[in-house]
């Protein structure tokens, strides 16, 4: 298993895009003017209808090649296959339930099948023990398996791996620095680890009523509130929101948090093709013109579910269209900025600020600070009567327990540095970083002809491996090299999409962008990634420099 | 051994293409849509002869949120500090803590902000991913082994939040077609839960065992009958240690009985009776001497005794494990920051190596149990709820009126003047059963002799001076 022999599958694929590089008819710009995330784009038009076409950066995207389709399909059945025959001579003791004679089986067949004898099979790629800061590198605890991926055991052996796995797209994940200090300190000062009450009990203290206003500020709009952890942001809020005879138009691509409050919610769900404004449009456009399906009834409210970036496609929210439509058929929007808090906009401020929109113009942000924060927890930001509405409503607020004040403080002094509270440029300056990283990124790997998904602009790169087999062959092959990668398959992804995901952060330097990329490159071709058939840029990609911080 | 590793290596390395079977599943498949294609909708009432422009701006949504009153209690809820030993800090004055889920009063111990100080400098805050992608830190693991040695199950699982531990653990076992057996007072996360499943919810009155028989019984008839189906319904049997709601604890024994004769699925939420029940702060099964193994899963948030912050779940590796792929709230969130996790090692930690712990804290919720039951003041206007050993003790008003609720957030309000912190719990409109006002006395292990006659003698001076001028009017 260790050691793949692609070399056969390697060799087809180059032939496939064998073909001699072409010049990109799209311009390079790698000029010498300082820039950030929504400053210097390469527009596109998009044919979007009626609709504004606003300019976006170039999104990329690309068709399965048919024969790899194929052999993802086969290859899949042929795993499932395996599996079953496995499954009749191997069942080792954890398989077994003892002492419930009698009882209905726990699990279902199907599932229990597909993650002992499928799934099992690439399991080292994920849930790997680390060690450290997951900062710009990060240490790996190995692990080895003695019997095919059904226990693992510590080797003892630590390695330190460039992370291109880990959310920290700011780089505040640090153990030193104001951050870590001042964190410290709440812990010294004696505020708790935990506050062992609700919102609506004890659980409100003034550091999160601080973070509370400091969001709200950050955010540009008139009040936030704050929850202990981003998924039951999500989970128990949206159920306040919405009741029967509700719409909510979702996107397909949707957070599985999203998708577990608007099924505790009770409200009607439609779903519609990701990032699609054309059917976004139809499926509201009917919903006004039909009404509830049973009684004909109009629709009480209807309420579009987006996120800012999408984590498993790497792609930004369309959200000039999505605004316009908002207002024509009256919805509301409900807008999720897990990944995009921090990371998108010339001021780290979002997908609004990345294209310049109002931040009122969406009823309902909500993010968290797991990711550009290099914290825990969640918001839901708005007007005034909004938040309201969520403090005295949310499941939350009621039941949960409110932040742990040492988390809270994380996020108040990450977010001032963003916002340049603390009297540098420190916050711009990694702003500019993270911006500039995912445009090399990206471009390099263009260049090499690997097909990436999502926008330009978005620092979270899926690259397409297709084969299930091969997320796995990756991962593995990227760890060899202590590059830390996660891959995503079926379930989570379409089974023909089986991606490797990066995740670029402003602590990574060009040199090891360079490195991570040198040896995507390599990579690429033992195992035949460049799917491609783009005409690939023939010029050495540059990185953009400025004189504002010395970044090289 | 894996005797099929040679085949496994072939797929992964070499594929012969064929492709006519996924042909024909897309032709079925084309066929089956344009059989089932919809029809167009006939005109709706009302709507006839409009233009699609006038639908479209005569529509009125209702607005996103209605007004809530300023004066609600989630707009006004007192600001707290320093929750340290048997104090906590309320407004700027300091209190006796009545209030909070810090049964052990760890909170603030030295042990504990020391390791996670040292937590900080290692890890940083935010693990930054979700335990899947580089999320799980050592930690993590040291936190899973413990809590599984300590309560002598075979595995744990640790979640980054207590309301979404539980509220993930049960939709990942239960699933749509499956029956739950419910008491009807359990806590809101459960609710969700089961909501999530979307299964068959049958709720027994509280603590109610023949209830809860005539159910099971009736849906064994309901089996003998189908037993096809009833081959493939899992039952499960959802109950808590101590209740939140009343301070009782189940009748384990019975639900065991009850468990193995009608062969349902065990779950019980130990929130509350972890770290304070049994002779070392086991649970409710320490506290029976039911061996834990009858227990299919052990789920409990890390917010009360353990100060911190999360939850976990205990129980054998068959059922453990599989929350590491569908447990929602595990698999979908960022992991519990280091800090947050080294602080309930520690916690533990200190459990483990201290009975006394566990013990002053029995000895103090039996204190407390004894002096609001000798009060006359209390036994005229409340009763009392909550068994002996629970550290969560309520007051429910005997004759409950439009206005009780508000009566009793004044009482606190008063309390808490004199610096006495109590609670009226917080619920939610669509929490489904149990929603009786009550004052809340919750007891943590510091509370001293003094400190309780202190509290009671506030109390019935407060709630004298409250229900008096109602009762003569
Ligand atoms: C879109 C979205 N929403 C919510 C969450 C959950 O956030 P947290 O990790 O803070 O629980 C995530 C995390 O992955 C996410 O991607």
């Amino acid at each position: 298993m260790k050691s793949l022999d692609l070399t056969s599958e390697a060799r087809m694929s180059v032939e496939m895009n064998g073909f001699p590089a072409k010049s990109d008819p799209l311009p390079v710009k790698n000029g010498k003017k300082p820039s950030t995330n929504g400053h210097t784009l390469n527009a596109e038009i998009h044919q979007n209808g009626t609709l504004p076409t606003p300019k976006r950066a170039k999104e990329s995207f690309e068709q399965v090649p048919i024969y790899t389709a194929i052999m993802t399909y086969l290859g899949f059945y042929i795993l499932m296959f395996l599996g079953y025959v496995n499954q009749m001579f191997f069942s080792p003791k954890v398989a077994r339930e003892t002492n419930r004679e009698g009882y209905t089986p726990l699990y279902d067949q199907f599932e229990r099948f597909y993650l002992r004898y499928v799934y099992r099979r690439v399991k080292d790629c994920w849930n790997k023990p680390i060690s450290s800061v997951p900062g710009a590198e990060v240490v790996v605890k190995e692990r080895v398996t003695h019997d095919y991926g059904w226990t693992f055991e510590f080797t003892g052996r630590e390695t330190k791996c460039l992370n291109l796995g880990s959310y920290n797209y700011l780089g505040f994940a640090e153990s030193t620095g104001k951050c870590a200090d001042d964190c410290i300190k709440v812990v010294e000062d004696k505020h708790g680890l935990g506050p062992c009450s609700s919102r609506h009990e004890y659980g409100t203290t003034e550091i999160v009523q601080n973070l509370e206003a400091l969001t709200a500020e950050f955010l540009g709009v008139e009040a936030a509130v704050v929850f202990g952890m981003g998924f039951a942001t999500n989970a128990l809020n949206i159920p306040t929101l919405l009741s029967k005879g509700c719409l909510v138009v979702s996107d397909e691509k949707n957070h599985a948090s999203l998708i577990l409050g608007l099924r505790l919610s009770g409200a009607t769900c439609k779903v519609f093709k990701h990032n699609n404004m054309k059917h976004l449009e139809k499926l509201l456009r009917e919903a006004v013109l039909n009404g509830q399906p049973d009684t004909g009834l109009d629709w009480r409210k209807i309420v579009i579910f987006v996120e800012g970036i999408y984590s498993m496609e790497g792609s930004i929210v369309h959200l000039p269209e999505i605004i316009a439509l908002k207002k024509k058929y009256k919805a509301y929007l409900y807008l999720d900025e897990a990944h995009s808090i921090g990371a998108l906009g010339p001021r780290g401020r979002g997908v609004t600020d990345y294209y310049g929109l109002n931040p009122k113009d969406v009823d309902i942000l909500m993010g968290t600070f797991t990711k550009s924060f290099g914290s825990a927890g969640g918001y839901i930001a708005g007007s005034k009567e909004i938040v309201d509405f969520i403090r005295v409503n949310s499941h939350a607020a009621c039941y949960a327990s409110a932040m742990s004040p040492p988390v809270a403080q994380q996020i108040i002094t990450s977010m001032s540095i963003i916002m340049g509270r603390d009297g540098t440029s420190e916050g711009l300056r990694r702003i500019t970083q993270l911006a500039r990283n995912t445009r090399y990124f990206r471009r390099r790997l263009h260049q090499m002809g690997v097909i990436i998904y999502g926008s330009d602009d978005s620092p979270v790169i899926p690259l397409l491996v297709y084969l299930f087999s091969k997320i796995g062959a990756v991962v593995r092959t990227l760890a060899d090299r202590k590059i830390a990668t996660v891959g995503v398959g079926f379930p989570a992804t379409p089974l023909m999409e089986g991606r490797i995901r990066f995740c670029l952060s402003a602590a990574h330097t060009k040199e090891q962008l360079d490195y991570a990329l040198d040896t995507i490159n390599e990579i690429a071709d033992e195992l035949g990634l460049k799917y491609s058939k783009k005409p690939r840029d023939p010029n050495p990609i540059l990185y953009e420099t400025d004189d504002l911080s010395g970044v090289e | 051994m894996d005797i099929l590793e040679p085949m496994y290596t072939l797929v992964f390395t070499e594929l012969v293409p064929s492709f006519h079977v996924h042909l024909q599943v897309l032709l079925g498949l084309l066929v089956l849509w344009v059989l089932f294609k919809k029809s167009e909708k006939p005109g709706r009432p009302g709507k006839a002869g409009k233009s699609e422009l006038d639908i479209i701006n005569d529509w009125k949504p209702e607005p996103l949120v209605t007004p809530v009153p300023a004066k609600h209690r989630g707009l006004n809820a007192p600001v707290t500090k320093n929750q340290i030993a048997q104090h906590i800090t309320v407004n700027g004055v300091k209190c006796l803590n009545f209030a909070t889920n810090n049964y052990l009063a760890l909170v603030n111990q030295q042990e504990i902000d020391d390791v996670a100080v040292a937590a900080i400098r290692k890890y940083g805050v935010g693990s930054c991913g979700p335990r899947g992608f580089f999320g799980t830190v050592d930690v993590h693991l040291e936190l899973e082994e413990k809590l599984a040695q300590f309560m002598r199950t075979e595995a744990a699982v640790v979640y980054s939040y207590g309301f979404s531990t539980i509220a993930s653990a049960i939709p990942a076992y239960a699933k749509r077609g499956d029956i739950c057996f419910v008491d009807e007072a359990v806590n809101f996360s459960i609710q969700q839960g089961l909501v999530a499943s979307r299964s068959h919810i049958k709720y027994f009155k509280h603590n109610d065992m023949m209830h809860l028989e005539q159910l099971l019984s009736e849906q064994a008839v309901l089996d003998r009958k189908n037993p096809k189906k009833a081959a493939k319904t899992r039952k499960f049997l959802i109950v808590e240690g101590l209740y939140n709601k009343t301070g009782e604890m189940c009748p384990l024994p019975e639900i065991v009985d009850l468990k193995n004769r009608h062969k349902v699925r065990l779950f019980i939420d130990e929130s509350i009776s972890f770290g304070t029940l049994g002779d070392t702060g086991r649970g409710i099964t320490e506290y029976y001497n039911i061996p834990i193994e009858e227990i299919d899963l052990v789920m409990s948030s890390m917010e009360g005794s353990l100060g911190s912050i999360g939850g976990f779940c205990v129980g054998t590796t068959f059922v453990v494990e599989h929350q590491v792929l569908s447990g929602l709230g595990y698999c979908f969130s960022a992991s519990l920051p280091p800090l947050l996790t080294v602080g309930a090692t520690a916690a533990l930690n200190l459990m483990d190596g201290n009975p006394d712990l566990v013990k002053e804290l029995n000895e103090k919720c039996d204190q407390l149990h004894r002096l609001l039951h000798k009060s006359e003041t209390l036994a005229r206007y409340f009763r009392i709820s909550g068994c002996r050993l629970s550290p969560v003790k309520h007051l429910f008003p005997l004759e409950l009126k439009s206005g009780t609720e508000n009566e009793l957030q004044k009482i606190v309000d008063l309390c808490l003047q004199d610096g006495v912190a109590l609670a009226v719990p917080a619920f939610q409109l669509n929490d489904v059963k149990f929603q009786t006002p009550s004052i809340r006395l919750t007891v943590n292990s510091k509370l001293e002799a003094q400190d309780m006659s202190k509290c009671l003698s506030t109390l019935e001076k407060t709630v004298i001076a409250t229900f008096k001028p109602t009762s003569t009017s």
